[in-house]
């Protein structure tokens, strides 16, 4: 691999942190708790969902350990029905849906179209307080005798059969919806009012883009879920018999209300990863992103198919042939957008300079883990191949594909490219690159033993399982251990530059977006004055001409 | 090498030996399940070679080493209609190909041998129409379409035996159906799919396929004595239904005799025709499948009749091809042991 590098950091020898930055620029834990900056908010969520994050992925752990031996001897059915709900419900509600929106999204979409701030400073302090009070409710659910639904909540099992803290945990999914609601309500305003002079909409970074369109899932989904929740609640406490067959309810009617959410959400997680990835690879690869256009009308596209296409999920359970068939052609068009944006990153390579950082080595990760991901969702999406695959592992493994694989990767080629910014300070590039390639040879010793598992009929969501499928399992189990470790470096390293990193100046990549154009970490407002935008995103000869206007100033007052 | 690590040893060894990609193929539908897979694992690999091949390519002939400076290029409208274009086509013929299974799969043949299963947690009840019971387990002879008809008691819960590659959820309310025609005889795993609480990891057993001797074998040692539709007159007469539905000129229920199958002018203007999940709703919900032409006197039968014995009244009403067998619970009454003292509640002895 080659070690070249497009990293120009200042002169570590006279270079200091700047004075003011909107992270010294008031002190005290107030002026943490009260603040309307974007930016301050980003970092609160990004210390929140690191936790909830860890949570969830104890949870991980102990379910990778229970599947070690074929019986339930590590803990009881019961308990392991709980661990996995709990799984479910943290890294979904609490983790995927606000990871890059509520931490990267927040901190950077106002800097990219060149705002002060987003357009409603309180509206964000608020739905992150949402967002607090659902993740306190959702564990005081859990420390209390958790919930055995699974995260799907679903009817009758959630409203009739069991006794543990359904509503509870309903409760706090439904307040985090808001924080959700919120957050994409206050991204769509600030894409529509807030853009800098010149900052059209075909010069948007692809990122605002993707945001853009998982704000427009979020603000419209959401609300459907929180219906949802609620009529699950007032069926356990009233009865009112919505989803009861004995009353005239029909249980599958859940369903449909479930997904119609359930469905969106995944793309509202994949969507803004979609947006780190085009940044990440055209920083590094030093091209405009290949097919601009495309790109982003695939991120639309995908925004409005991925309505209409929530009843795959349903096909075995009763649907009518032809809206299963409906559905699947659909959810085929679905798969097509995602496609579109693979090849396009793959062809924004295509007679670049590329080197390779972490953040292009966690985007490599993340275009590879999700072309996997993608794929093995046509044979869920087909509606004959879903019969066999469905409810199995298979399923786990194309989601966890999708989420981890993709999401989670974007979220960390995210974090480690944005680090100097929020910060002003570099990450150590060679642990970092070792713990993304340990994260990748982790996750494909996890999850991919599940593809085979899920083909072969192990059901999902099982404590307890026959013996033939214990060697894949215990393959899973020792990959998922060695993908701790790739969660678990980062951390480490990311704390320790804080105080050791290097200083990074304005610009490490020397990358073209607003967001570089500014001190790291930035000032409160942003920017010193107001940009005013003449060139399109990802414009390289732009910001070589600026960089040559700023030597010859320099080289002039000398 | 095996003292090196027994135990990393035996597991691979243990691997190697048993190592399968794909369930055994049981049934007829499994070997046309995994020609679609096939292909599409094919296309799929496809798909993934070549966009490690673009991605390793372009990284290594365009790093900075070898390519300092980057050109700049706009797109390329060819390309983007090429790949638009290409995974559409593909995926639409798995769309068409993956339909024409999926509708075989829920199309039962009409020949198809019936049988009822009843999920409840934690367990899978199979009714034979010969009135043999079955509690996680299935017999089936090979060579025989077989229809299941499937209904939850309780939550959802989800019939799938992965050699068949076959899987339906049983859900409460409604009836579902699914089929397959086995043809290797051997025992297979049953499972329940749909998480369904507590015990849902061991909601499941054997799917037992025979040769049509070894079933009829086991149909004749099996037997409970009543059949099915047996089980239903019984139940018929222990709910007097015999006292409106009935032959006679003023009688207050429609007659039942030759219903099964028919089209039925409701009250409320529509016509419906007259199968499992008719029959079902007109003893649960008889206000709503009111018969055009008679008083909605019906009471309710909900939480009456377990899903069994509805099972049964319908098994019974299908088998009724004439008014003849009403006329003889009407007129015997006293040959079933259950009919004793008849003006006791309707429900007594059914549940």
């Amino acid at each position: 691999m080659s070690t070249d590098t497009i990293v120009k950091l200042p002169d570590q020898a006279t270079a200091r942190m700047p004075k003011v930055s909107y992270l010294n620029k008031e002190h005290g834990i107030l002026s943490w708790l009260l603040t309307g900056d974007h930016k301050r908010i980003a970092m609160l969520y990004l210390i929140s969902l690191t936790f909830f994050f860890f949570i969830g992925g104890a949870m991980a752990g102990l379910i990778r350990l229970e599947l070690l031996t074929p019986q339930s001897d590590l803990m009881a059915m019961d308990t392991y029905n709980k661990v996995f709900t709990m799984h479910g419900v943290i890294m979904i509600f609490f983790f995927l849906v606000p990871s890059v929106p509520a931490t990267l999204g927040n901190f950077l979409i106002p800097m990219m179209i060149g705002a002060k701030d987003l357009a409603l400073p309180k509206i964000n302090l608020l739905s992150w307080y949402l967002y607090m009070a659902g993740g306190a409710l959702a564990l005081y659910a859990m420390i209390t005798g958790g919930v055995d639904t699974g995260w799907t909540f679903t009817t009758p099992l959630s409203t009739h059969y069991v006794n543990t803290n359904v509503i509870t945990t309903g409760l706090a999914a439904f307040i985090a919806g808001f924080s959700s609601i919120f957050t994409g309500l206050n991204f769509i305003v600030t894409i529509h009012r807030m853009r800098a002079p010149g900052m059209t909409w075909f010069r948007l970074p692809l990122y605002v883009w993707s945001h853009y369109a998982a704000s427009v899932l979020m603000v419209l989904g959401t609300p459907v879920v929180a219906i949802a929740i609620v009529l699950v609640a007032l069926e356990r406490t009233i009865g009112i018999g919505v989803f009861d067959p004995t009353k005239g309810g029909d249980p599958l009617l859940f369903q449909h209300l479930f997904w119609f959410y359930s469905h969106p959400a995944v793309y509202i997680m994949i969507l803004p990863g979609m947006g780190v990835v085009s940044e990440v690879v055209s920083t590094f690869s030093r091209k405009r992103v290949f097919g601009y256009t495309a790109v982003a009308f695939s991120s639309v596209a995908i925004a409005i198919f991925g309505f209409f296409v929530w009843a795959h999920h349903m096909y075995i359970m009763g649907l009518s042939n032809y809206s299963a068939l409906l559905f699947s052609l659909l959810t085929m068009l679905v798969a097509v957008p995602s496609a579109i944006k693979i090849f396009n990153w793959a062809f924004t390579l295509y007679k670049g300079s590329i080197t390779f950082e972490t953040p292009m080595l966690y985007a490599f990760g993340f275009m590879g883990l999700f072309t996997i991901g993608g794929l093995t969702g046509v044979f869920l999406g087909v509606s004959g191949t879903d019969i066999h695959l469905t409810e199995t592992y298979f399923i786990v493994a194309h989601f966890h594909f999708v989420m981890v694989g993709g999401m989670l990767m974007a979220f960390l080629a995210g974090i480690h490219f944005w680090w100097p910014k929020m910060t002003g300070r570099m990450y150590p590039e060679k642990i970092s690159q070792l713990a993304a390639v340990t994260t990748f040879i982790g996750f494909n010793f996890t999850f991919f033993p599940q593809f085979m598992l899920g083909m072969l009929g192990m059901p999902r969501r099982y404590a307890s399982y026959p013996a033939e499928f214990q060697i894949l399992n215990v393959f899973s189990t020792a990959g998922a251990s060695v993908l701790g470790v790739g969660y678990l470096l980062p951390v480490l390293y990311l704390v320790w530059s804080l105080k050791y990193g290097a200083i990074a100046g304005n610009n490490p990549w020397q990358a073209t977006g607003l967001e570089w154009q500014t001190q790291s970490p930035p000032l409160t407002e942003n920017f010193e004055k107001l940009p005013i935008v003449d060139h399109d995103a990802y414009d390289y000869e732009w910001l070589e001409r600026q960089n040559q206007i700023q030597a010859s100033e320099v080289s002039s007052v000398r | 090498m095996s003292h090196i690590s027994p135990v990393i040893w035996q597991f691979l060894v243990k691997w190697m030996t048993n190592f399968a990609i794909i369930p055994p193929e049981a049934s007829k539908i499994a070997s046309e399940m995994d020609a679609l897979l096939f292909f599409m694992t094919l296309v799929s690999l496809f798909g993934l070679t070549v966009v490690i091949i673009l991605l390793v390519t372009f990284s290594s002939l365009y790093s900075r080493e070898r390519h300092p400076v980057a050109e700049q290029i706009e797109g390329s409208t060819l390309l983007e209609a090429t790949w638009t274009i290409i995974p559409l086509g593909l995926f639409l013929v798995m769309f068409v190909w993956g339909a024409t299974i999926y509708f075989r799969v829920f199309t039962p043949p009409p020949n198809a041998m019936k049988i009822y299963v009843v999920g409840k947690q934690w367990m899978w009840k199979a009714e034979h129409p010969g009135g043999q019971h079955e509690i996680n387990a299935l017999h089936v002879p090979t060579g025989q379409p077989v229809e299941l008809i499937l209904i939850s008691q309780d939550v959802f819960h989800s019939f799938s035996v992965p050699a068949f590659r076959v899987k339906r959820e049983a859900i409460p309310g409604r009836y579902n159906t699914v089929w397959f025609e086995a043809t290797a005889p051997g025992t297979y795993h049953l499972f329940c799919t749909q998480y369904c609480g507590t015990a849902h990891s061991v909601m499941g057993g054997d799917v037992v396929v025979q040769t049509p001797e070894d079933y009829q074998k086991w149909l004749a040692q099996s037997t409970s004595g009543t059949s099915l539709a047996q089980n239903g007159e019984r139940i018929f007469s222990s709910l007097s239904c015999a006292a409106c539905h009935n032959d006679r000129p003023d009688a207050r229920g429609p007659n039942l005799a030759n219903v099964y199958g028919a089209k039925l002018p409701l009250a409320n203007g529509r016509t419906a025709v007259v199968d499992d999940e008719f029959l079902r709703n007109a003893i649960l919900n008889p206000s709503q499948h009111l018969t055009e032409g008679y008083a909605p006197i019906m009471p309710t039968y909900q939480g009456q009749i377990s899903e069994e014995g509805i099972i049964s009244l319908i098994e019974y009403i299908k088998n009724l091809d004439s008014n003849y067998r009403i006329q003889q619970t009407m007129t015997t009454p006293d040959l079933l042991p259950e009919s004793h003292g008849k003006a006791a509640p309707a429900a007594q002895g059914v549940k």
